[in-house]
């Protein structure tokens, strides 16, 4: 096959599937004008929903971030039995269904769960857990190469100069894996704005309470509102472009350096 | 002199054990969970709940579409992401960007996008909404990027010089991709398809909106246990949970076991 033959199949299949579809949702979106699709996004119970989504984000990251970290070290430095059942563990989230996860977290907190509690499920804590749970993986998997590949050699010169713990890790370590840990943190806070299956069972999506941005598009497509579910869901996949850039601007800076 | 142990604490005592201890409650312990609550009744019980005809139903259409979706995949990851690295034209970057559009945009946005599309009312007049090719576009959206991603880097690095013999030896093109870019890029692209199969298996977000959920017919495995939540029978949902996880499992163990044997 020629080489003109591979490229037009490759673009028509990535137009078909992707380019397009997306484009459609644009077009959608302002099909009725500017003010329309703006009208869609700023009513109450859709601007709670974008808060709701960026507060869960603000809490779920971080706590990723700071124990993501925390693994990562003791993936990469520890040695001790269950190491390798330890790295599988981390991957688990990427191979379980969102589904399941809200299910799991509703046998543990939920009513009739192992730890029963009233504010967990069908409130924001529940969909925390459920966010922290999908979005897992990333930071550990960005750092924890940049760890192994950067070795124990500065560390322990700084530990021989008398540096203690706190000192090494602000000084050496921090900025050893700040790039791997950039990249973690933009793709979990990616994961973390788009969760949807989870979140939607934890939730109970309860409008203008409990309901993120995800869950605030298929509310709206249900009920028959297309135009806000199409506006609602041009922000969520304006972020996601924002994303996509971010990181394409990053890792060329990163290749400068 | 050796530096002292407490040299690197990182990675050892305190910091693992509470690293050890977020993993536990925040993954192991919910998945835990489902497991026993699948087992409540025993396993008879277990045994009713995954195979009534509705949820042998939905984890068929998803074993198969997903193995659809696996097998469109392999061809088209590979072949987009040889486009990629050998071709050169005006817009690559971009075409590149593009690759990773699916694992940034929320599924449910990508579900939403498809149905703008080949919905009801599209411009396309093609319309697959609430039929089980909508679920294998749906699918095929997500898991794009697994095979492109994983094919890509392993070609940039192929030499060009044992082509370049092949074909100075007179070696059609068909030949040289069959007999030697192939065998190269094999543990890629299976390592690509068994991520793309293993997401492909617990999708909902990308599917709930175009599949239409219609028992016996489009309604696929996460669907059915979504439903069964929805109505209170949570030991069903566990089951037919655990018998995902299971699949899951398989694919990972199937994945690690054919890339030791392309190995050897």
């Amino acid at each position: 096959m020629s080489r003109y033959a591979l490229r037009t199949v490759a673009i028509g299949y990535l137009l078909a599937l992707i380019a397009i579809p997306v484009g459609m949702v644009f077009y959608r979106t302002f099909e009725k004008g500017i003010g329309a699709a703006w009208e869609a996004v700023t009513t109450p119970p859709a601007q709670h929903a974008f808060y709701l989504t960026v507060v869960i984000a603000l809490i779920a990251v971080p706590a990723n971030a700071i124990f993501g970290v925390l693994t990562a070290l003791l993936l990469a430095r520890g040695r001790f039995p269950g190491k390798r059942l330890l790295n599988a563990l981390v991957d688990l989230p990427f191979a379980v269904s969102p589904v399941v996860v809200g299910l799991a977290l509703i046998l543990v907190w939920g009513r009739e769960g192992w730890f029963a509690s009233t504010s967990v499920i069908f409130s924001t804590p529940g969909m925390i857990l459920a966010t922290i749970f999908v979005s897992l993986p990333f930071v550990v998997r960005e750092v924890e190469p940049v760890l192994r590949e950067e070795g124990v050699d500065q560390e322990q010169a700084a530990a021989t100069l008398g540096a203690n713990t706190f000192e090494i890790l602000r000084r050496i370590t921090l900025p050893t894996i700040r790039w791997g840990l950039t990249y973690g943190v933009i793709l979990a806070t990616a994961r973390a704005l788009g969760e949807f299956g989870a979140v939607a069972i934890v939730s109970g999506k309860i409008s203008g309470r409990t309901e993120t941005l995800t869950l605030f598009v298929e509310d709206r497509f249900q009920s028959l509102d297309l135009a806000g579910a199409y506006a609602a869901a041009l922000v969520l996949a304006l972020i996601a472009v924002a994303v996509l850039a971010l990181m394409t601007l990053l890792q060329r800076r990163h290749r400068d350096h | 002199m050796r530096a002292p142990r407490r040299a690197v604490p990182w990675g050892s005592a305190a910091s693992g054990g509470l690293a050890v201890a977020w993993l536990s409650v925040i993954v192991v312990l919910p998945l835990a969970a489902v497991v026993a609550r699948s087992l409540d009744g025993g396993l008879s019980a277990f045994w009713d709940a995954v195979t009534t005809s509705r949820a042998i139903a939905a984890l068929e259409l998803t074993v198969v579409s997903s193995a659809i979706v696996a097998a469109v995949d392999a061809v088209m990851g590979t072949l987009i992401a040889w486009v990629l690295v050998r071709d050169q034209f005006r817009g690559k970057a971009m075409v590149n960007a593009l690759i990773d559009l699916p694992f940034a945009l929320p599924t449910i946005v990508a579900g939403l996008t498809l149905l703008a599309l080949y919905g009801p009312t599209g411009p396309t007049g093609i319309d697959i909404a609430f039929t089980r090719v909508a679920v294998v576009l749906a699918l095929l959206f997500v898991t794009l990027p697994f095979v492109v991603r994983s094919v890509q880097p392993v070609l940039l690095a192929l030499e060009p010089e044992v082509e370049e013999a092949a074909a100075s030896l007179g070696a059609s093109n068909l030949t040289i991709f069959r007999r030697i870019i192939l065998p190269a890029l094999r543990p890629a692209i299976l390592a690509g398809v068994g991520l793309a199969f293993g997401r492909a298996l617990g999708e909902f977000g990308a599917v709930v909106l175009i599949s239409g959920n219609l028992p016996f017919k489009t309604e696929v495995a996460s669907v059915f246990v979504y439903g069964q939540i929805e109505s209170d029978a949570v030991t069903s949902a566990a089951a037919v949970s655990v018998v995902l996880m299971l699949c899951s499992l398989a694919i990972l163990l199937a994945i690690s076991y054919a890339g030791r044997e392309v190995a050897r």
